[in-house]
C-alpha cells in the first residue's frame, strides 16, 4: 500500500491529511460544547477595559505576564483563588500566556490599585526595587483607540450573542451616543491618579492609553 | 530528452530564498540576542523608546525566526530538492517558474509589511499567529502559491516515485495549511460594524478554553510542521547526498513519517497542563507526548544509522558534523519535550525559562544546523563555486555549539530554580519568597544567555560572510559535483 501511495500524489496528499485531522477532531472539537459558558451573572467587559485589553495586546503583556492560576496550594496562596474555564468565556483571544517572567495577573485587580499601577507602568524598579519590567511611558501620552473597542463589543454581540445592551449598534451615530459613558468611566480612573496629563487629557475627552489599561488591570478578579 | 547528459536545474528561486534565509536569519538573531541581553539588563529596553520594549521585539524575533528563516530554508531548499529528487527542472515550466518568482517577490514585500506591523504593535495575541487579518490572508496566498509550486512540480516529474524528503514537503504544506486557517479565524471589527475603529482590528471566533486549546493545538503543531517536518526532509536529502551513503531503512522511514504524521498532532494540550482545559485533554497530550520519541527517535536513528561504518566522515566533513550534531539535538529535544509535558514535571516546569531552553535547543541546535547544512551543500551546485573557507566552517561550528550548550543548560538551571522558588514554603507552610526574588536570583543566567546569544549572532555571521564570499569571489568549479561539498 505504501509503495502505491508513495507513486500516487494525491492519494498520499489525501491519506496525510486524514491522519493529521484525527487529533482535532476527537481531541478539540468535543470541548467545544462544554466550556464556552460563562459562570452564572457573569458580565463582559466594558468598552473601556475593552480598549485596555487591546493596550494590554498591543504592548504583548502576555509575554511575560500569565493569566492562568493553576491549582496548587503555592499558586493560591499567591494569587487567589485557581481559575474556572466559566470566568474566559467571554475573552477573545485567550490572555493565559506561556510565561511567568513577571507574575500571574488574573486577579490582580483585587490586590493592586490605580495609583499603584499608574507609578509601577512609569517606573517599575522604583516601586519593585530588582523589577526588569520596562517602563511603559508611552501609555501616558498615547490615546486608546475606543472606537474600535466599541465597534469589537458590536461584533461580539451580533456575532457571539455576548450580552451587551441594545445600545450597542455599529453605526458612527449610535456610538456617538454612546461615547460619553466610556469618557465618564474614563473620567473615574483619572480621578484617582496623579499625572496632570492624563487628567487634562481626559478633561478633553480623550482617553490615553494608561487609563483604559488599568480599568482593564482593575477588573481582572 | 535528455537521457544521458545530467538535467541543468534552474535554481533561481532557490538562490532567491537562500539570501531571504540569511537576511532572515541574521535579524531574528538579532532580535532575540538583543531581547535576552534586556532581561539581564533592564537598561536596554529604552534604545527605541515605545518600539524597543522587550514585549514589543519579542513577537518579533520568534516570528522573524520562525516565517522569516525557518520558512525561507523551507522554500529555498525546496526549489533546490524538489527539482532533484523529482529529476525535472523548473525551466521546462514557464508556469512554474512565474509562480516561483510571485511566490517570491510576494513572500518577501508581505515578510517586511509584517514585520513593521508587528513593530507598530498590531497583534491579535496568539503565539506565533500574532499577525492581523489582512497580514493573515496576504499569508495564506503565499502559502497557497507554494502548494501549486509543489504539487505542479510534481504534476510534471519524471521521477514517478516520491523520495522521502518530498512525503515531508507535501505534510509540511498540508499540516501548516490546516493548522494555520483553524487557528486564524477572526471576524474584522471594521467590516462587521459601519467601518467603525481600526481596519486592521479583529476578534477570535473562538474564546477562552476553546481558544486555549486551538491556539495550541496550532502552536505545538506549527513546531511539528514547521520545526519538525520539513527540517527532516532537508536532512533526508541531504545527509544521504553529501556523505554519498544510502539511508539506512526504508521501513524506519515509513515508520517513522505515519507515525509522527498520527501522533504529533495529538500533543498539543501539553502547553494546557494543569489549565481549565478538561483532564481527559490533559493527559491525552501528556500520553501522546511520551509516545511521540518513538517516531522522532526513528528517524533520528535512520539518520546516524546511514552513517555506519563512515564515521570518519565526521573528522574529515565539517557539513557531516553539522547534520549529524543537529540529528543529536533533534533526539535531545525530542527527548526533552515529553519529560516536560508528564504532569508532574510540568507543574514545576511550565512558566519558567526552562521552556524557552528547551525551545531553543530544538532550534539552534537541529532547525538552525539543519538549515545551515543544506545551504553550504547547495551553495557550490547553484553558484559554481567551492565553499570560500573550510576553516570557517569549522570555527562558527564549535562557537555555536558552544553557544547551544550555554543557552540551555542555563535555562534548564535557571527554570528549575524558579520553580522550586516558586513553591517553596517554610516550616509553617507560608510561602518563603515573593516573585521579585525568583527573578533577582536568576541575573547570573540571563547574562549567561545573552552571551550565548552573541556567541551564536557571531556564528551566523561567520556563515553569512563565508556564504557571501561563496557566491561570489571563491574558486570556480566547473565539472559536475558528487557528494562530498568542496570546500578551500
Amino acid at each position: 500500500m505504501f509503495h502505491w501511495l508513495e507513486k500516487n500524489p494525491f492519494f498520499f496528499a489525501v491519506a496525510v491529511f486524514v491522519v493529521i485531522s484525527f487529533a482535532g477532531l476527537i481531541e478539540i472539537v468535543p470541548n467545544f460544547a462544554e466550556a464556552s459558558r460563562p459562570l452564572v451573572d457573569m458580565k463582559p467587559r466594558s468598552v473601556l477595559q475593552l480598549a485596555g485589553k487591546n493596550v494590554y495586546i498591543k504592548d504583548n503583556c502576555m509575554s511575560c505576564h500569565s493569566q492562568l492560576i493553576r491549582p496548587f496550594k503555592s499558586e493560591t496562596d499567591r494569587y487567589g483563588p485557581y481559575s474556572l474555564s466559566g470566568e474566559y468565556a467571554y475573552d477573545r483571544p485567550f490572555l493565559w500566556g506561556s510565561k511567568r517572567t513577571g507574575p500571574d495577573l488574573h486577579r490582580i485587580g483585587n490586590y493592586r490599585t490605580t495609583d499603584w499601577h499608574e507609578y509601577h507602568m512609569m517606573n517599575p524598579a522604583a516601586i519593585v526595587p530588582g523589577s526588569i519590567m520596562p517602563a511603559y511611558k508611552h501609555q501616558f501620552t498615547n490615546l486608546a483607540d475606543i472606537e474600535t473597542a466599541y465597534a469589537e463589543a458590536v461584533v461580539v454581540k451580533n456575532v457571539f450573542n455576548t450580552p451587551y445592551g441594545d445600545e450597542f449598534v455599529g453605526t458612527k451615530e449610535a456610538w456617538a451616543a454612546y461615547k460619553p459613558k466610556v469618557l465618564a468611566e474614563a473620567k473615574v480612573i483619572a480621578d484617582n491618579m496623579k499625572n496632570k496629563d492624563v487628567k487634562e487629557a481626559v478633561a478633553k475627552g480623550e482617553v490615553p492609553e494608561i487609563v483604559a489599561l488599568i480599568a482593564y488591570l482593575n477588573s481582572l478578579k | 530528452m535528455q537521457s544521458n547528459a545530467a538535467l541543468e536545474y534552474d535554481y533561481s528561486v532557490a538562490k532567491l530564498f537562500t539570501y531571504t534565509t540569511i537576511l532572515f536569519g541574521f535579524l531574528g538573531m538579532l532580535v532575540g540576542t538583543i531581547i535576552a541581553a534586556q532581561m539581564a539588563f533592564p537598561e536596554l529596553n529604552y534604545l527605541l523608546g515605545e518600539y524597543g520594549t522587550f514585549s514589543r521585539l519579542r513577537p518579533i524575533h520568534t516570528n522573524t525566526v520562525v516565517f522569516g528563516f525557518t520558512v525561507s530554508g523551507i522554500f529555498a531548499t525546496w526549489y533546490y530538492v524538489g527539482q532533484r529528487v523529482l529529476k525535472v527542472s523548473m525551466a521546462e515550466s514557464g508556469f512554474l517558474m512565474a509562480i516561483g518568482k510571485i511566490h517570491f517577490w510576494l513572500y518577501f514585500v508581505g515578510a517586511l509589511i509584517a514585520t513593521v506591523s508587528l513593530l507598530l504593535g498590531y497583534s491579535q495575541a496568539h503565539e506565533y499567529a500574532q499577525y492581523t487579518w489582512p497580514i493573515d490572508i496576504v499569508i495564506v496566498i503565499i502559502w497557497i502559491l507554494w502548494g501549486i509550486s509543489v504539487f505542479g512540480l510534481i504534476g510534471i516529474r519524471r521521477e514517478k516515485a516520491l523520495y522521502i524528503s518530498l512525503w515531508y514537503y507535501i505534510a509540511c504544506f498540508l499540516g501548516i495549511s490546516m493548522l494555520y486557517l483553524f487557528n486564524n479565524m477572526a471576524v474584522p471589527t471594521y467590516l462587521f460594524t459601519d467601518g467603525l475603529g481600526s481596519v486592521m482590528h479583529s476578534v477570535s471566533m473562538y474564546s477562552g478554553t476553546n481558544d486555549a486549546l486551538v491556539q495550541w493545538w496550532y502552536g505545538h503543531n506549527a513546531v511539528a510542521f514547521g520545526f519538525t517536518v520539513p527540517i527532516v526532509a532537508m536532512i533526508y536529502y541531504f545527509l544521504p547526498k553529501e556523505s554519498g551513503q544510502a539511508i539506512y531503512s526504508y521501513k524506519l522511514s515509513l515508520l517513522s513519517f505515519w507515525g509522527l504524521m498520527f501522533v504529533y498532532l495529538w500533543a498539543g494540550s501539553h502547553h494546557l497542563l494543569w489549565s481549565t482545559v478538561p483532564d481527559w485533554m490533559q493527559t491525552m497530550g501528556s500520553v501522546f507526548s511520551v509516545v511521540l520519541i518513538l517516531p522522532s527517535w526513528g528517524s533520528a536513528i535512520n539518520m546516524l544509522l546511514t552513517m555506519k561504518g563512515e564515521w570518519n566522515q565526521l573528522t574529515e566533513n565539517p557539513l557531516i558534523k553539522f547534520m549529524v550534531l543537529a540529528s543529536t539535538f533533534y533526539m535531545l529535544s525530542t527527548l526533552e519535550g515529553p519529560i516536560q509535558a508528564i504532569k508532574s514535571v510540568n507543574a514545576i516546569a511550565h512558566f519558567t525559562d526552562w521552556i524557552p531552553g528547551h525551545v531553543h535547543d530544538g532550534v539552534l541546535g537541529w532547525v538552525v544546523f539543519m538549515i545551515m547544512s543544506a545551504l553550504f551543500h547547495m551553495a557550490p551546485r547553484m553558484f559554481k563555486r567551492e565553499i570560500y573557507s573550510k576553516k570557517l566552517v569549522e570555527v562558527q561550528f564549535w562557537i555555536q555549539t558552544l553557544a547551544v550548550v550555554l543557552y540551555f543548560t542555563s535555562m534548564w538551571i535557571a527554570g528549575i530554580t524558579q520553580g522550586m522558588m516558586w513553591r517553596a514554603v517554610d516550616e509553617y507552610g507560608n510561602l518563603m519568597y515573593s516573585f521579585i526574588d525568583t527573578v533577582t536570583v536568576l541575573h547570573p543566567y540571563y547574562t549567561i544567555r545573552a552571551l550565548a546569544g552573541v556567541l551564536y549572532l557571531a556564528g551566523f555571521l561567520i556563515f553569512a560572510y563565508n556564504m557571501y564570499k561563496s557566491m561570489t569571489s571563491s574558486k570556480e568549479i566547473t565539472e559536475e559535483l558528487q557528494f562530498k561539498t568542496p570546500m578551500a
